[in-house]
């Protein structure tokens, strides 16, 4: 049963990744893309990370991969908002933020 | 089963690097290359990970892929228009590379099997592991870096302080991007203590465990950039006199160990077994506080503003 629970949440995880990327290849410009991708990075790997931790017996290892999800999160969201910010600064029409340089 | 699932695990990692690194090479652009060797390192840390060396994994996906590619991706971002166009080597430049790459490639297969299957003498590793229990750190790794070949490390910080210097004269060092949004200043508040933290643990745990100094410091360059990228102001270098110190530190600290055990023993950078862990320890700090000071400074591109008051730049 936890076998079939885990087996679920691996492969909707899996299946967040591969939407993610067919984001990233087929959206129009980097927002797009961006907004694609962190969908795989934040969903995905929560899915794939659950689906592993049913698999663990040792709560130190379960800690440890809930860890890795929550720092990926922190990293990708900061790495978006960076790269959406270069793009919005880089943008000529676009609307840029307020307190552009 | 296992063991044959991974190899077909083994089999794609290889061909992406190939692949990878082809695409590096032959990339439509700079931007595209940088983007393809970032890449490239990553999975060259995973390929370190699955030959059981997680030390270089970590140096490789901190130093080789993150601090090398922001590096790479900040003096991308400096390029004047028109620098982009590729110019074709000549034919000379191409066949001398070539051979050369030929001949190092040659004399690392020589030096492998040399180890693997020679067999003429003990392998390196059961000597290291012999003597483990002199070199005051339970991490083989850490051991062979800091005791057995402390020389060679000694040379490694030598070699990043010259670094450093060549690029500190090359002019003043790249703005500081404006303030991030609410959203992004926070992220960045958040992770830049993570960063430190996980470079003061990565410090620590390097006597018995995977770490040391290269990554503690390759960590703390990387919350410094961090906060360089969010215009966090607040994250000011230190005045002259204390980046300086903070430049040499490691190097200093280094060869003063080494005298001192000249003086004592007679034999340069010979740690007496009983103080040792302590005395790699002191080098390993003060050597983090180096590395992450020279590979920030490199990513800045050039000296602080007020390095030079006497001298005038314009302000870039």
């Amino acid at each position: 049963m936890l076998d079939v629970i885990s087996l679920l949440l691996i492969f909707s995880g899996l299946a967040f990744y591969l939407a993610g990327t067919i984001g990233v290849l087929r959206m129009p410009d980097t927002l797009c893309r961006l907004h694609a991708v962190t969908k795989a990075d934040n969903l995905g790997l929560g899915l794939l990370a659950s689906g592993v931790l049913l698999q663990l017996s040792d709560p130190l290892q379960m800690l440890k991969l809930l860890l890795i999800w929550v720092l990926v999160l922190a990293a990708s969201a900061t790495g978006g908002q960076l790269i959406a910010r270069h793009t919005l600064d880089q943008k000529p029409n676009g609307d840029p933020p307020e307190d552009a340089r | 089963m296992k063991a044959g699932a991974l190899l077909y695990l083994d089999l794609i990692m290889v061909i992406l690097m190939l692949v990878l690194a082809i695409g590096a090479l032959h990339a439509r652009s700079l931007r595209h290359a940088v983007i393809l060797f970032i890449v490239f390192g990553l999975v060259v840390a995973l390929a370190w990970a699955r030959l059981r060396a997680p030390d270089i994994a970590l140096a490789e996906a901190a130093i080789g892929s993150g601090l090398a590619g922001a590096l790479l991706l900040a003096a991308l971002r400096d390029r004047r228009p028109g620098d982009d166009a590729t110019r074709r080597a000549p034919v000379w430049q191409s066949v001398a590379v070539g051979g050369l790459v030929t001949a190092l490639v040659v004399l690392l297969a020589w030096a492998f099997l040399e180890v693997q299957g020679g067999r003429a003498n003990e392998p390196l590793a059961n000597i290291v592991q012999a003597t483990l229990h002199e070199s005051g750190v339970s991490n083989p790794v850490t051991a062979v870096l800091l005791n057995f070949r402390a020389y060679d490390t000694l040379l490694e910080l030598t070699v990043l302080l010259a670094a450093l210097l060549g690029v500190m004269s090359l002019g003043p060092q790249r703005s500081p991007m404006r303030a991030a949004e609410p959203m992004a200043a926070g992220l960045i508040g958040w992770l830049i203590p993570l960063l430190i933290l996980a470079g003061g643990y990565l410090l620590w745990v390097g006597a018995h465990a995977p770490g040391g100094a290269f990554q503690a410091g390759a960590l703390l360059a990387a919350a410094a950039v961090l906060a360089h990228l969010g215009g966090r102001r607040e994250f000011q270098l230190p005045g002259h006199t204390r980046l300086r110190l903070l430049a040499v530190a490691g190097c200093a600290v280094f060869t003063l160990v080494g005298v001192s055990t000249l003086l004592g023993s007679g034999v340069l950078l010979q740690l007496p077994s009983d103080w040792a862990g302590g005395l790699i320890l002191l080098i390993e700090l003060f050597a983090t506080a180096s590395i992450a000071t020279a590979l920030f400074l490199v990513y800045l591109g050039g000296h602080p503003p007020s390095w030079n008051s006497r001298e005038v730049h314009p302000d870039a």
